[in-house]
């Protein structure tokens, strides 16, 4: 039996299915167990943080929100608030409530697109075709609201770029509501799918007591059973002002961190439903100086927010001048699609790589900036 | 198998086999966009003016700006107009938010399908011209990036001012001139404004920057008289700046009279270099702006300059004529000193043609400025105009800022629309009297600062437009009252502005004590001998020059009122300036060869 003990080499990606952007992971395989795993990134550095310091405040934030395809809002959110902290800019309510309407809308999606995604790992091609469908009814509202689908550059230093448009609202609940419907049919075609559960429970399990030292973060975490979600613990914008309660499954497995997820759904419709009650009027926007001469005064900030991978952390430096002295964003890919899945993947079957790596929200463009 | 529900459920999906498909479909359908759409550029050619912010905003550097045929650059438009490549730009529309005219949008359009990767660039507005009917993301009129709002500048309120000749501009404080420089998007759109061209982005950045220091040394570089041009400079540079489009100019004029005023002696700051004598004289007639620049960069590098004035004080119009609530004469008096301090010889109460000959001018020196100025009012042309009280708003002005008394008497008539006029009839409310502006146009035909009208206004001076004197009539051979005509506009035949044409029989009379005529004036070139006014080229009351101030007669050089039509003082440094170069060409020789 020698020739099956023997220990192979297998590199998996770039390409992955239903990932966005591109990894290598190198597997070390005997048989179909992975004895060992390296991640090779690399492949989609664009140096964004050291782009920023030969930036102007300002130019910044078309920049950060391509730190992340799927969900770049907190991107702009958290650049936003830091900025705001630095300067001590007051933010209008209104556009506070914007904003937390544009990161749940933002949660919708990237949630969407990882059900599509965990979905093709498996084999349930049918999912990605519904989720990217459905995706597309909030990328529509985001057009509308912003101008653009994927990239909004929307959130920007004191508040929003513009105010709703007319019958905005309803339009968004008319969304909410097709969605919520929906959900019925992917708890039909996936989350109760017999493949699916065999497939994700006891699988990829995070060992609870290892969890908060790895510094895993968002869904994997409250997937352990740990109540942890920015939202509440540091609450930002206004979400100390909405009704919601932080979600956790017990089991650290792929499943839970799927039902996590799948709650969150209809947690961030309930949100946006809360906001499109309580939205104050006003202005939306509170101006500062000319972006040509804005120079942010000398300080730090460290802000975060809870991401639809987990807690995103922008910790921003300003020398005085026009422009960042330093940039640096904490997302939570780099621990878990790099330090973490390698750990995972020690003893997986082959089949199962995939299906870990888009489990924990491994996103490659905001691992390497 | 346990889990039987789990293996049927994900069958329900099927149902959706007899569903219309909510995603596009074939025969492809354009999806249509949403109306914030950021899309591929627009630009409204003509209304912008290639200030090129755009492309300084843009992160990307997706944007040049560059030359097109058929567009000139002219005042207030570079002439240049924004290139974009779409292989760079990334639509995140910053450049639309930025665009102080508002000419720039992004489209609904975004399909482009070619081979070819020059066809990547595209100049809004010139390319896809029909674009422009496919604007979505345009400018809001509530969120702006730029500050359109002028930091207000603090004034006497009228009531106090009328009381005495203190100054009616009080000047920004240092933080309001931080917040008013941090307006300007550096554009440079109104360096070609300026007659003198000043370096005006790179004092306002200095000053925003808080480098008072170094917005001196920009301003010292080629205008030697900013205290001047920083209290009542006409101000051409704003009337084109860019931000004027959308919202109030920045206070350029305010900004460089904020910067001079912060240090007591220019001479510390500026620590200049004074090139080694070389030998060479210049005689300088008239110490107007005109004559003073000149002298003061001739000094600078290593002539020996004098300068004749026949008043007893440097400055000419800017001494004589502007009042002193505009222009305080310890403003004059430190840039008098400067320029003494640098070696500018001012010999004050010397009139060329009386004092001093021509000839003698000639004689001791290598060549001649002349400076004169325009100080001979026009005549009104009217009955009664020698009786006593009529006089004229030059010498008035004059007698005035000399410390000379003059009794207008309790009312007075100004008759006419420029500045002279305002400053008389301002001075007069000075002195107690109760004024009257007869002006022949409409208020908006006056060629008079708008802001000087209005200040007028706010000290009781009362303007009569449309009217047309017709005859002084006097009592004991003195003033006693002014009978006018009022006028209708009429349309020119040769297409120029509407002209006044008086209503017969519409005739009024005004009990007055004085009659101030503010019509214009002229140069008087009586000092000049017969040979050289027979050589020199003279045009209409002007002195005709070359680009380097020379006259037909290779060793004087000219400028000021007596050279250009603008009659405003930074015009008149400008020549001085330009003039300098064509001395040192002339007595020195081209120094590059
Ligand atoms: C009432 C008034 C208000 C004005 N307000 C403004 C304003 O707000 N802003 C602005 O930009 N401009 C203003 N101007 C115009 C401005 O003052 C002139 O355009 C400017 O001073 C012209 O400069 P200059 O050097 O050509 O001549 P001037 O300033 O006229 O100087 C000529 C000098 O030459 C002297 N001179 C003449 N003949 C002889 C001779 N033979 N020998 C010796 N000396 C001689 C005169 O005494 C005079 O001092 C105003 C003018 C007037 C009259
Ligand atoms: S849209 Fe953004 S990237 Fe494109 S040209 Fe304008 S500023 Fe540059």
């Amino acid at each position: 039996m020698t020739q099956v003990e023997k220990e192979t080499t297998l590199y998996l990606g770039p390409q992955h299915p239903g990932i966005t952007g591109n990894m290598m992971i190198e597997l070390k395989v005997t048989g179909d167990t992975v004895q060992r795993a390296k991640t090779h990134v690399g492949y989609l550095h664009r140096g964004f943080e050291k782009l920023m310091e030969e930036r102007l405040w300002m130019q910044c934030f078309p920049i950060v929100c391509r730190i992340c395809v799927p969900e770049p809002d907190p991107n702009e959110e958290n650049l936003a608030r830091a900025i705001e902290e630095i300067e001590g800019r007051e933010v209008p309510e209104r556009a506070q409530y914007i904003r937390v309407m544009v990161l749940e809308l933002s949660r919708i999606a990237s949630y969407f697109l990882w059900m599509g995604g965990q979905a093709g790992s498996m084999g349930l091609y049918t999912m990605p075709q519904w989720t990217v469908g459905d995706r597309d009814y909030i990328l529509d509202l985001f057009e509308e609201l912003t101008g653009g689908r994927v990239y909004h550059m929307y959130i920007w230093a004191g508040g929003v770029r513009r105010d709703l448009p007319d019958g905005f609202a309803g339009r968004v609940r008319r969304v909410l509501d097709y969605l919520e419907e929906r959900l019925t049919d992917y708890d039909r075609l996936f989350f109760q799918n017999a493949l699916f559960l065999k497939r994700s429970q006891g699988v990829g399990v995070i060992d609870k007591d290892k969890a908060m030292e790895w510094g895993v973060v968002g869904p994997p975490l409250r997937g352990c059973g740990i109540a942890h979600d920015v939202r509440k613990d540091e609450p930002y914008e206004v979400y100390d002002k909405l009704d919601f309660e932080i979600i956790t499954h017990e089991g650290g497995d792929i499943y839970a961190r799927a039902m996590v997820r799948r709650r969150e759904i209809e947690q961030s419709i309930s949100i946006i439903r809360q906001v499109l009650d309580k939205m104050p009027g006003g202005p939306v926007h509170n101006p500062g100086p000319n972006p040509l001469k804005w120079k942010l005064p000398a300080g730090e900030a460290y802000v975060r927010t809870e991401s639809a991978r987990g807690e995103f952390g922008y910790y921003v430096v300003s020398d005085g001048s026009l422009k960042p002295r330093r940039i640096h964003v904490r997302g939570p890919a780099y621990v878990h699609g790099v330090s973490l899945l390698e750990k995972m993947l020690v003893g997986a079957n082959i089949a199962d790589v995939s299906v870990i790596m888009n489990s924990l929200g491994t996103c490659p463009p905001e691992i390497e900036r | 198998m346990k889990n039987i529900k789990g293996v049927f459920l994900p069958f329900s999906a099927l149902k959706f086999l007899g569903k219309k498909p909510h995603t596009v479909r074939y025969p492809l359908e354009k999806k249509k966009t949403a109306e914030r759409y950021r899309g591929f550029h627009y630009n409204d050619i003509e209304e912008c003016i290639g200030c090129g912010t755009c492309a300084t905003i843009c992160q990307n550097e997706a944007i040049d700006m560059i030359k097109i045929d058929g567009i000139e650059p002219k005042k207030g438009d570079s002439g240049l107009r924004p290139r974009v490549d779409n292989g760079r730009c990334c639509w995140c529309g910053l450049c639309v938010e930025m665009c102080p005219t508002g000419s720039l949008s992004l489209t609904d359009q975004y399909l482009q399908t070619t081979p070819d990767p020059e066809s990547f660039l595209l100049i809004p507005g010139v390319d896809h011209p029909e674009y422009g009917e496919h604007k979505s993301f345009v400018k809001d009129d509530e969120i702006r990036l730029l500050d359109l709002q002028r930091v207000p500048m603090r004034e006497l309120d009228g009531a106090e001012r009328v009381k005495s000749f203190a100054e009616v501009v009080l000047g920004y404080m240092q933080e309001e001139a931080r917040r008013e420089a941090s307006r300007c998007v550096d554009c440079a759109i109104c360096v070609t404004a300026c007659p003198d061209h000043m370096h005006i982005p790179e004092y306002i950045a200095a000053i925003a920057d808080a480098d008072d220091e170094l917005a001196l040394k920009y301003i010292y570089d080629n205008n030697p008289l900013p205290e001047l041009c920083g209290k009542v400079c006409t101000r051409q540079c704003e009337t084109v700046c860019a931000i004027s489009h959308l919202g109030d100019p920045i206070a350029i004029r305010w900004l460089k009279r904020y910067a001079t005023e912060q240090f007591p002696d220019p001479a510390v700051i500026l620590n200049p270099k004074i090139a080694e004598p070389n030998g060479k004289k210049v005689g300088i007639v008239g110490g107007g702006p005109a004559g003073l620049s000149a002298g003061f960069y001739l000094a600078l590098r290593g002539f020996d300059v004098t300068v004749y004035e026949a008043l007893p004080k440097a400055g000419g119009m800017t001494f004589a004529g502007i009042p002193k609530y505009r222009f305080p004469e310890d403003s004059l008096d430190k840039q008098i000193s400067y320029m003494e301090k640098i070696g500018v010889k001012i010999k004050t109460n010397t009139r060329i043609g009386k004092d001093i000959s021509f000839e003698e001018l000639e004689k001791r020196h290598d060549a001649l400025f002349l400076g004169v100025g325009f100080h001979v009012p026009y005549r009104l042309g009217i009955i009664g105009e020698d009786l006593k009280n009529s006089i004229q708003a030059v010498d008035f002005l004059r007698e005035i800022n000399l410390g000379n008394k003059v009794d207008v008497g309790d009312k007075v008539v100004v008759i006419g629309g420029g500045n002279v006029a305002i400053d008389a009839a301002r001075v007069a409310r000075r002195l107690g009297a109760e004024v009257t502006i007869l002006y022949r146009r409409r208020v908006e035909d006056m060629p008079a600062d708008w802001e000087e009208i209005e200040g007028a206004e706010h000290e009781g001076v009362k303007i009569v437009p449309q009217g047309i004197p017709l005859e002084i009539i006097g009592k004991d051979g003195k003033v006693a009252a002014i009978k006018y005509g009022m006028a209708e506009m009429v349309p020119d035949p040769k297409g120029g502005r509407p002209r006044p044409k008086l209503i017969e029989g519409d005739e009024h009379t005004m009990e007055v004590t004085s009659v101030i005529g503010a019509i214009g004036q002229e140069a008087d070139y009586s000092f000049l001998p017969e040979r050289i006014k027979e050589k020199l080229e003279i045009e209409r009351g002007r002195i005709k020059v070359n680009e380097y101030k020379q006259t037909t007669i290779d060793y004087i050089f000219a400028g000021g009122d007596t050279v250009n039509r603008t009659m405003d003082a930074i015009s008149a440094i400008a020549d001085g300036v330009k003039a300098v170069e064509g001395i040192e060409r002339f007595l020195l020789g081209d120094k590059n060869k």
